[in-house]
């Protein structure tokens, strides 16, 4: 299977008719059923194909719902998953998972939430690169023309910590409530650490997160590209211990990353990289409104956070993706 | 004994259509040449030097731009330049 190019490099499982339809159990959609057009090469995809490749990357059956919605959720043109492939931009699509659903098929929202050990976590991202490269044509070194990648392009997913926080979750935020299923897409680099041990009060806290989000994908970059910030539940403590609501925390979080253009013009402090002069004298936001999302999640343990610096956003871009996870 | 084990297509079974690229014209003298900007920065700055460099020498020269180089170009932008022009240049700087 790897010399016919249909794997990501790592062991995967013999599709078996027997293995494909016990996978179509998971769901309630018929396997002709056509649930997208993959990019880049936009091909109609029916549900066996998906369970073919979910199969090939090591899901449960329960899984298939989740990994067909997020095939869903990025084979829009909104997402823009063909620009997503092609930049030479070290980014790939980050799915976090809210609902009863992620408890039900046992994802992890705790310790290495970002990283590996959990089925379900490892294996409905890679089923979902598995479809782009296999059905959709868009493997590394094609259509994928990243410079570096990153290993989140394996696969990355994971579910939010939403029962111990007293704040909206992300789909809610995004409009939905905490009964549903609900997948949003995201386009994401790898994570990237903040460590702050001493801060106690959120007031000094508000302001190492803000500093390293400022540098995110690069200092000189505002407004054009969002991040997606992973609040630690020790994090997350200082805020909701001190009354803070989350509206609060994004509403004084973005007051504190106003940018002053001119220390961001092209020339400034010796480097040629930044804006142009013709955006002298202004205060811009580093992000746009709505642009900083925020995920709850990680070990009970641990004075870290995590910052998934994003993409161009909007109609030139990818705008994040969510969807209804349908069973 | 065998042991065969059949397996089911991943792919989308679709056999990518094979395109030879078209006649490379030996001269542009008395063509219309497409300068298509793929709105990355600086690009510009590459397209008006080749612009300048070739009607000099006497080159049609059309000018396209696509709205974002994230997505492909539009089809009916596609098809403006196919029909406008008998070769076309899409470059990019960064």
């Amino acid at each position: 299977m790897f010399e016919r190019s249909w794997t990501d490099g790592l062991p995967v499982v013999p599709p078996t008719a027997e293995r494909v339809r016990k996978m179509l159990g998971g769901t309630s959609r018929s396997a002709d059923e056509i649930v997208v057009s993959v990019p880049p090469n936009l091909i109609e995809c029916n549900v066996e194909k998906i369970a073919i490749n979910a199969v090939m990357a090591g899901c449960k059956p329960e899984f298939l719902p989740v990994v067909i919605s997020a095939l869903e959720t990025i084979c829009t043109e909104e997402f823009n998953m063909h620009g997503v492939l092609a930049t030479t931009m070290s980014v790939g699509p980050v799915f976090v998972v809210n609902g009863p659903i992620a408890r039900d098929i046992g994802m992890n929202s705790g310790i290495n939430v970002l990283g590996h050990g959990n089925r379900a976590n490892s294996t409905i991202g890679r089923a979902v690169q598995l479809v782009i490269n296999n059905v959709g044509g868009g493997g590394p070194g094609g259509v994928d023309r990243s410079t570096l990648g990153h290993m989140g392009k394996q696969g990355f997913c994971f579910s939010e910590n939403e029962l111990s926080s007293p704040w909206p979750s992300l789909a809610e935020n995004r409009g939905y409530n905490s009964s549903q299923n609900v997948i949003t897409a995201f386009t994401g680099e790898g994570p990237r650490l903040v460590m702050d041990q001493k801060s106690r009060t959120p007031e000094s806290l508000i302001r190492t997160l803000a500093e390293h989000l400022i540098s995110t994908v690069s200092s000189s970059v505002v407004v054009g590209m969002d991040a997606m910030l992973v609040l630690s539940p020790e994090h997350s403590a200082r805020f909701h211990e001190a009354g803070w609501s989350k509206d609060r925390f994004l509403e004084e979080i973005t007051g504190m990353m106003m940018i002053d253009t001119d220390n961001i013009i092209a020339g400034s402090g010796g480097i040629e990289e930044g804006l142009p002069a013709e955006l002298k004298g202004m205060s811009l936001p580093k992000f746009r409104p709505g642009g900083l999302l925020l995920a709850q999640a990680g070990g009970p343990a641990g004075l870290f956070s995590a910052i998934i610096g994003g993409w161009l956003n909007g109609p030139s871009g990818s705008e994040p993706t969510s969807k209804e996870i349908l069973l | 004994m065998t042991n065969t084990k059949v397996l089911l297509d991943p792919t989308s079974e679709n056999a990518p259509a094979e395109r030879s690229l078209s006649k490379r014209p030996e001269t542009l003298i008395a063509l219309t040449v497409g300068l298509l900007d793929i709105s990355k920065g600086r690009g510009d700055i590459f397209l008006n030097r080749l612009e300048e460099k070739l009607t000099d020498t006497g080159i049609k020269v059309l000018r396209f731009k696509k709205p974002t180089f994230t997505k492909p170009a539009p089809v009916d932008l596609r098809h403006e330049i196919a029909s406008k022009c008998d070769a076309v240049i899409e470059a990019l700087a960064d």
